[in-house]
């Protein structure tokens, strides 16, 4: 054979292509025509996808309580929220079913997950079952729950923003602020950054910050979405961001645009700063030995959401619930496992555990809140009692819209005019509304 | 064609065989071996049309639609609105096309220049030379992800370990990967740090194949050290520098975990290191715009194909 015939010549090629191709497609065909995933035996687990989060850690030790109720192997998977977010997304685009029960944001993904017909409807299943007791669940939590009156998700962690701070440096501030312009007087006092002090410390990434700015949003008497038009380029908006940027960029830590929870929380951990707004539901960090110094546990402070010109409006939502994959050839368990996991019983023990619920029973019971600090019980119930139930637009591509939104709030916090940029993020977001629309349309 | 099948087919001539010829037993050698051939090949086939094939086309066709919200809803033929889409977006596509140029070409020149350096320095045997090959590709063995966290945290402008060196010296604190202005020429560097070990490698083992005549004649003639390695020695080494470079740059340009890892979504707040992939992961993940997405990724495609073809003809043809 000479050495030229053994070279691959363009006609070879080209058969091996479409040989390549052909087997390609045939293997596709093949998948095509096999039973999607075959029918569950007995020893079929139930497969749950959650967020790494204390409530799916405190649930993934009582599982076994469970098994023995369903008579079911029970498999649960621990991610992260981004890495869920995608998981489902890869898993749901090719009709998967190796998923059962999906812990889902309920004001994050619900709309867009409702608009891919790919979460179970829960009405007849929550509204049938007495012992469930449905009306129970806060209302706030209780309507994200719901897409276009179908209840797509049952929440099992709540979360409020509340102001955390150091007992120790407010004595000499003038106490608790109460309201936001005491908060930013007492920050400014606070600050010395040249010296690595800090008056105040929050999220500044552009799309992460914007949960957390939407209590600051609200408390100066702006939205979102106002009269279903663009609400962030409105005189309230504009002071609401310029608000916060004023506040984290003059008395917050450098870098402070590249700041999540997981960057600003070991900031005041630390004892580097004075105040901090964030979640209840982080409240423990700052009492652990192994994240907070001693100084810091023994003086962190909790007081509600601070008033705004309009009021103190902070959010209450359901930050992370459970929902059934519409994929899922174990619905009837799936549904089972829910109806243990957020059911009283269940919500009481998880809640008296330090990991608060969306259950009004549970809030009322005293033994369920004897875990946490009562400073912090107090400032909980109080926001939830002022709650709104969204800290997002309530659109299909959150992402976006939070993207959008994002970009003023890092203008301020750069310390750059806020108006120009905001009257353009503004115009984007209107246009951004009307795909929106017709997205939900379509 | 006689019974005997391509066996006894005249040579040179057309051969072209009857219907469900592979299904029938083979009758001579030639025909076991040529079928045999197939049967080998049917795995890696398969494997290609799956993996790279069916991916390829699967993603050119969702690039013409306007899919959005998930792959397998309905969705209409938009022809090239995407492309124009794409190619009309100042905002966001354009710039992550520069940022994407900006880094490749930096991260890459850096460190083929330090790669070269060291490889020259890594040529002669010298005490320790084990020691110093050993330390230098502890970067490579470590993943991305662990490695943008890892300067994460050296890195953080409050607690990171770097600020404290600086201010102990007298220099001003820096942001960092905390700052928009400096957040993509401080990852280039990272990238710099983990992927010289592996242009000092290559060329290492470009240098170790070039004859030792050419430059000892030069020696002879009384050519400098940077004159013998400026008119001898790079020239000799430049089909295996130009390989190296392809290589490091495909792979620089399509970098997203390390980006991913220190910046998040979106390549940080002011998208201050948002490249092409990171857009394109954005895109699919964040908007679910799996029609602009495709497009995105299609145009990225030719992107690198384009790159790839242009530094083949510059860097030394078809020994690249």
């Amino acid at each position: 054979m000479s050495t030229n015939s053994r070279l691959l010549s363009r006609r070879s090629f080209g058969r091996l292509a479409v040989a390549g191709a052909a087997a390609a497609g045939g293997a596709m065909t093949l998948g095509a025509c096999a039973p999607g995933g075959g029918k569950p035996t007995s020893g079929t687990p139930l497969r749950i996808m959650a967020i790494n989060h204390v409530w799916s850690q405190a649930v993934k030790r009582r599982l076994g309580e469970f098994e023995d109720l369903v008579g079911r192997r029970v498999s649960m998977t621990l991610l992260t929220a981004d890495q869920l977010s995608s998981s489902y997304n890869v898993k749901l685009n090719a009709s998967g079913t190796d998923v059962d029960v999906m812990m889902v944001r309920a004001l994050q993904e619900q709309l867009l997950f409702a608009h891919n017909d790919w979460l179970v409807d829960l009405t007849d299943r929550v509204e049938g079952d007495r012992e469930f007791a449905w009306q129970d669940f806060q209302e706030a939590p209780r309507e994200a729950s719901a897409s276009a009156g179908r209840v797509l998700s049952v929440p099992v962690v709540t979360e409020r923003p509340v102001l955390y701070y150091r007992k120790d440096l407010v004595a000499g501030l003038g106490g608790v602020p109460r309201t936001l312009d005491a908060l930013m007087s007492a920050a400014l006092e606070a600050a010395d950054r040249g010296r690595g002090r800090y008056g105040f410390v929050g999220r500044g990434q552009r799309s992460g910050a914007v949960s957390q700015w939407s209590s600051f949003l609200y408390s100066h008497g702006g939205d979102f979405v106002v009269d279903g038009a663009s609400g962030i380029g409105s005189r309230q908006a504009i002071a609401a961001y310029e608000y916060y940027g004023r506040l984290l960029g003059r008395t917050g830590p450098p870098g402070a645009t590249n700041m999540s929870l997981e960057q600003a929380m070991p900031i005041f951990a630390q004892g580097k700063a004075a105040f901090y707004i964030d979640a209840d539901a982080i409240y423990s960090s700052f009492l652990d030995p192994e994240v907070a110094t001693q100084q810091v546990r023994e003086s962190v402070g909790f007081a509600p959401f601070p008033a705004g010109p309009a009021g103190a409006r902070p959010h209450n939502i359901p930050s992370w619930s459970l929902g059934i994959n519409k994929f899922s050839l174990l619905r009837d368990d799936a549904w089972q496992f829910i109806r243990w996991a957020a059911g009283v019983a269940q919500s009481r023990k998880l809640q008296a555990e330090g990991i608060p619920g969306a259950r009004a029973s549970v809030w009322e019971d005293p033994q369920t809140l004897e875990k946490f600090p009562p400073e912090l019980a107090q400032a909980m119930r109080t926001n939830a009692g002022r709650g709104l139930g969204y800290d997002r637009p309530r659109v299909l591509q959150v992402g976006r819209a939070r993207d959008i939104i994002g970009r003023p709030l890092v203008a301020a916090v750069l310390g750059e005019p806020v108006r120009p940029v905001a009257r353009d993020a503004h115009a984007e977001f209107t246009d951004f509304l009307v795909r929106d629309n017709r997205h939900k349309e379509s | 064609m006689g019974a005997t099948g391509l066996a006894t087919a005249p040579a040179g001539g057309k051969r072209r065989a009857p219907r469900g010829r592979l299904l029938r037993p083979a009758r001579t050698f030639e025909q076991a071996n040529r079928r045999l051939k197939w049967a080998m090949l049917a795995p890696a086939l398969l494997f290609v049309g799956l993996m790279i094939v069916f991916p390829l086309v699967f993603t050119a066709n969702l690039s013409l639609t306007d899919a959005f919200g998930a792959v397998n809803a309905g969705k209409e033929h938009v022809g090239l609105t995407n492309f124009t889409d794409a190619l009309g977006d100042t905002r966001r596509f354009w710039p992550a096309v520069s940022r994407t140029v900006v880094f490749t070409v930096g991260a890459v020149l850096l460190e083929t220049v330090l790669g070269l350096a060291l490889a020259m320095l890594l040529r002669r045997p010298f005490r320790g030379i084990r020691w110093v090959r050993t330390v230098l590709i502890v970067p490579l063995l470590a993943t991305p992800v662990a490695i943008g966290i890892l300067w994460l945290l050296i890195l953080d402008p409050t607690n990171g370990i770097a600020n404290h060196l600086l201010a102990s010296v007298g220099l001003p604190r820096q942001e960092f990967l905390g700052s928009v202005g400096q957040s993509l020429p401080t990852l280039m560097l990272i990238d710099v740090w983990q992927w010289t070990p592996m242009m000092t490698l290559l060329l290492l083992a470009g240098l170790t194949t070039l004859p030792d005549e050419p430059e000892e004649a030069a020696l002879v003639d009384g050519a400098g050290a940077w004159q013998r390695f400026r008119y001898v020695t790079l020239p000799m080494l430049a089909p295996t520098l130009a390989t190296a470079l392809v290589l490091r740059a495909v792979d620089a340009l399509k970098t997203f975990d390390l980006l991913y890892a220190t910046k998040g979504a979106g390549g940080g707040s002011d998208f201050e290191v948002e490249t092409l992939n990171v857009y394109a992961y954005g895109l699919t993940f964040d908007y679910q715009e799996y029609g602009l997405a495709s497009a995105v990724l299609v145009l990225f495609t030719l992107f690198i194909i384009g790159v790839v073809i242009l530094m083949r003809r510059r860097g030394g043809g078809k020994n690249a």
